[in-house]
């Protein structure tokens, strides 16, 4: 591998979308969970969910903010680095990535204002109102983005001219063939992301707080109960989801899906490989383990079912097969644990141990990062296993750099690590901390009389929503007349 | 105008071919003041930050725009997207071109955004966050001017990507359009805090304004003077009659604006000074516009040559048209809600 203009600029891609991701994969979930907390809020009138809206939306805006802050540097890398990507795609990625951004904008300036801090102001309907716009405008901007994503991977619609691609049918265009899997499979991804998240961090308040009484964390178990049966809804659709993106990929990038298989010849019953490590110097597999004619099975719905290989096309047209092979299992990994907790909570629901069932909880707290994996491994597999192309079949990512030299990108990579350890660094810290002190007691007279009107004169941005101060004490309060 | 058009514009080319990338040129254009006037302002505060004297100057300095800050950052993303959307080549040759510029930018930005956030939760970490929020505005602002200069020195274009080197920006004449609009938005920043603040505050921020005020005016000056040996004609266009009749009130303009905002920083105006300085933003601005256009990429590519095919522009101008007059609204909005003059004790102001 070498460190050439190319490498280092899928180095700084990989990294700063990778980081990006992260806090919307989160967002787009947990935006949705508020609708859910304060539906129910509502509905019942029960102080509880209210606290608990109050709770979870704190973590929401910091995770936001720190969305917002990464998503900025996105945009210009298709620019900075990838000029003749830009050039060739310009007039058809151009206009939807600018829908995304335009989406993004709006939710920003309308409604995430009063979703904070608006409550007091605007009454409980239009609040609730508020918050349902913010959470289907994280839907609405992960629609644009992922049309954009999925054009690169399955183009449609667009005619080659002076060697750029022109726009012919915008329908065609955004609804690409591989975009409605694509959607619907990183939606369920985002949410199983947010389920299990909060499952894992509400399973972690109640172990710590072994010794105080069960109402104090009366707050944790009804997040943890609301959130397994996200989980337990979301985890087989997304399953069945991937099985049917998976048919699509065999369809339209049968080199990744081969790639995915560590599969080199194209072969009829092909076994379905549990572990192997691909070497693709020899072009074959070693210490493969795997069940015979069930891959081709679970592709082609027929045991004799043929599946293509990597040997069909010539080497300089193939993925690097290590990475998207193991990404893949590490995704397919995660969302089987997380069909077996789901499970497994429906058992203790039955039984009525949920909540005090030790193993359990640890399990699920051990869980809370699964969904994060998950995505990033989703990822990983889509986007190396594109390789060599940028845009499928018709640009390849070699010829797509810009004319920077290695010198700029290693600046700019050396700078993007440094900076994201530090802003992020404290992000999280900041995010750890809110967590550690958990939803406020149910009182109202907790909150300070002067709750209403503080948080009325506040500005009306996602970070000064939480009140937690950055150093000391977790829950110390920034005052400065103290 | 008109004949510029026909000057400039490709032969033979009409209907939406013509005047889609003017229609698109303009709005972008309004993106992009928008954004030079309300995040420099903003920015300005930042320039002045770290010489205020105490912590509660500080304190209200920061109150002063901690509330539309990041509105007046998504500026900057619309006017970037609108880019991508329909001068996708554009875009393509100036990013490169611009790579170390726009690096410092991004990651000054950054640092400062969540400066404002983290201060006021910091407490023996604040300076951190005053120092980061200080350099990061100045950095971010001296960034953006020696972006300026670069793009009115012109850059090396082959075919359709950019021809020339990693530091064809870092020039004599960039290092002092990046000083100018250091002055520039220190001069805003001034003056919005005497608008904003009240009694110690507001002098030290009146007397500090003129000094921005001298400074900008300075700049503008040896910038215009510069221009013209940069060898790329703009001063023909200046000079050549008849265009010098209609060109001649905008230093005229400029001159008085300037006096203007002396007088009344030496007055008791509250108000004028800041709409003043904008004023004189927006002539500069004109200056701009009338030496460039029809050139997105000077010396070589004019809108025509940049934009994209019809139907991309007429599909992203769709979405642009119902969000622009929108954001006018709740930037608008934002601004009236946290409208007046910034309490002196902070701690009544209900901040944490
Ligand atoms: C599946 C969802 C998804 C994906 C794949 C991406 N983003 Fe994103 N992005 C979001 C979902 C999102 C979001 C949920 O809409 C965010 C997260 C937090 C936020 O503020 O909005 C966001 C924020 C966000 C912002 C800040 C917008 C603002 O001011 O509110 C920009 C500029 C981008 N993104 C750009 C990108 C680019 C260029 C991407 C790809 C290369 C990208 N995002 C991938
Ligand atoms: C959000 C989740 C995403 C993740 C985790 C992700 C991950 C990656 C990774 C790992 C690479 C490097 C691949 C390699 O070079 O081997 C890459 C490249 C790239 N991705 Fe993505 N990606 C995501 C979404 C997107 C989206 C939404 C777009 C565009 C709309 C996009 C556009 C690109 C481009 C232009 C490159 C660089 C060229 C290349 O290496 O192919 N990605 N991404
Ligand atoms: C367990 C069964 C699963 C199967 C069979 C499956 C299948 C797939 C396939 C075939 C792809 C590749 C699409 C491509 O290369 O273009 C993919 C991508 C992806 N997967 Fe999964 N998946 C599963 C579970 C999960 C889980 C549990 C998550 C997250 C919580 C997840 C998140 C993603 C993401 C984010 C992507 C990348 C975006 C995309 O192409 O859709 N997957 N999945």
């Amino acid at each position: 591998m070498e460190l050439d203009v190319l490498m280092l600029s899928r180095i700084q891609f990989a990294f700063t979308i990778s980081f990006h991701i992260i806090f919307p994969a989160f967002t787009i979930g947990l935006a949705s969970f508020l609708v859910a907390l304060e539906f129910n809020w509502l509905r019942t009138g029960e102080a509880l969910y209210r606290n608990l809206f109050r709770f979870w939306v704190k973590i929401f805006a910091v995770s936001f903010g720190l969305g917002v802050v990464s998503g900025i540097v996105m945009s210009f890398q298709f620019g900075t680095n990838w000029s003749r990507y830009a050039e060739f795609v310009g007039n058809i990625l151009g206009p939807v990535i600018q829908y995304e951004v335009i989406t993004a904008f709006f939710l920003e300036a309308g409604f995430l204002g009063i979703m904070l801090f608006g409550w007091e102001r605007v009454g409980n309907r239009l609040h609730f109102f508020a918050t349902c716009m913010v959470a289907l405008g994280t839907l609405v901007s992960a629609f644009w983005i992922l049309s954009a994503n999925s054009w690169m991977q399955t183009p449609d619609g667009f005619r080659i001219e002076n060697g750029i691609a022109l726009p012919v049918d915008w329908f065609k265009i955004i609804f690409n063939p591989s975009f409605p899997y694509r959607y619907a499979h990183m939606v369920m991804g985002c949410y199983l992301t947010t389920a299990f998240a909060v499952a894992g961090m509400s399973a972690w308040m109640i172990l710590r707080a072994r010794e105080v009484p069960a109402e104090k964390v009366i707050g944790a178990r009804r997040s943890l109960s609301m959130a397994l049966w996200f989980a337990v809804i979301c985890t087989p659709i997304q399953i069945v989801l991937g099985d049917l993106h998976g048919l699509g990929v065999l369809a339209q990038q049968p080199t990744k899906l081969a790639a995915m298989e560590g599969n080199w010849e194209r072969q009829a019953n092909m076994p379905l490989r549990l572990f192997a490590i691909p070497d693709e110097e020899a072009e074959t597999n070693h210490y493969e383990i795997g069940i015979p004619k069930l891959g081709s099975w679970v592709l082609t719905h027929a045991y004799d079912g043929v599946v293509p290989g990597l040997k069909d096309v010539p080497r300089d047209e193939r993925p690097p097969v290590l990475p998207v092979f193991f990404a893949f299992r590490v995704m397919v990994g995660l969302g089987f644990l997380m069909l077996g907790i789901s499970a497994w909570s429906l058992y203790l629901r039955w039984r009525g141990t949920l909540f005090t069932n030790r193993p359990f909880l640890t399990a699920t707290m051990l869980m809370t990062p699964s969904g994060f994996g998950a995505v990033l491994a989703g990822w990983f597999t889509a986007e190396i296993g594109r390789q060599p192309w940028i845009v499928y079949g018709q640009l390849r990512t070699a010829d797509a750099l810009s004319p920077v030299t290695a010198g700029a990108v290693t600046i700019s990579l050396v700078c993007f690590v440094l900076a994201y350890a530090v802003v992020f660094g404290f992000g999280s810290y900041y995010l750890a901390k809110l967590l550690r002190k958990g939803p406020e007691p149910i009182e109202e007279a907790a909150r300070g009389a002067d709750f209403d009107e503080r948080i009325d004169r506040k500005p009306k941005r996602p970070f000064s929503y939480p009140d937690e101060s950055l150093e000391g004490r977790p829950g110390r309060r920034v005052n400065p007349a103290e | 105008m008109m004949d510029l058009v026909t000057a400039f514009a490709p032969e033979g080319l009409t209907g939406p071919g013509l005047w889609l990338p003017l229609v698109w040129a303009g709005l972008i254009a309004v993106a992009v003041a928008m954004y030079v006037v309300v995040d420099g302002f903003d920015l300005g505060v930042g320039i002045l930050f770290t010489a205020a004297r105490t912590e509660n100057w500080r304190d209200r300095m920061m109150l002063s725009v901690a509330p539309i800050w990041d509105g007046n950052e998504t500026w900057l993303i619309l006017g970037g997207g609108g880019l991508l959307a329909v001068f996708y080549l554009a875009y393509a040759i100036l990013l490169p071109a611009l790579y170390i510029p726009l690096l410092v930018m991004l990651i000054a930005l950054i640092f400062r955004g969540v400066a404002f956030e983290f201060r006021f939760k910091a407490e023996s970490s604040r300076y951190v966050w005053d120092y980061a929020f200080h350099y990061g505005s100045l950095l971010a602002t001296f960034a953006q001017g020696v972006v300026l200069g670069a793009f009115v020195q012109g850059f090396e274009v082959d075919g359709r990507q950019f021809a020339g080197g990693t530091f064809d920006w870092l020039t004599p004449f960039s290092m002092a359009t990046g000083v100018g609009l250091v002055m520039g938005y220190g001069l805003l920043g001034a003056t919005w805090c005497v608008m904003k603040t009240t009694g110690d505050l507001e002098l030290w921020a009146r007397r500090k304004a003129e000094q921005f005020l001298l400074g900008t005016i300075v700049m503008m000056a040896v910038i215009s003077l510069w221009v013209p040996f940069l060898g790329l004609e703009i001063e023909r266009r200046w000079f050549s009659w008849p265009n010098i009749a209609f060109l001649a009130p905008v230093p005229i303009l400029t001159g008085l604006t300037a006096f203007g905002i002396w007088r009344s920083l030496r007055g008791y105006g509250h108000r004028a000074p800041f709409f003043l300085s904008i004023l004189l933003f927006l002539l500069g601005f004109l200056g701009l516009a009338v030496s460039l256009f029809p050139y997105l990429i000077p010396p070589t590519m004019t809108i025509w040559d940049a934009a994209s095919a019809p139907e991309a522009q007429i599909f992203a101008l769709i979405g642009y048209s119902v969000v622009m007059p929108l954001t006018f609204l709740y930037t608008a909005y934002a601004y009236y809600v946290f409208r007046g003059k910034v309490e002196e004790d902070v701690q009544s102001s209900g901040y944490h």
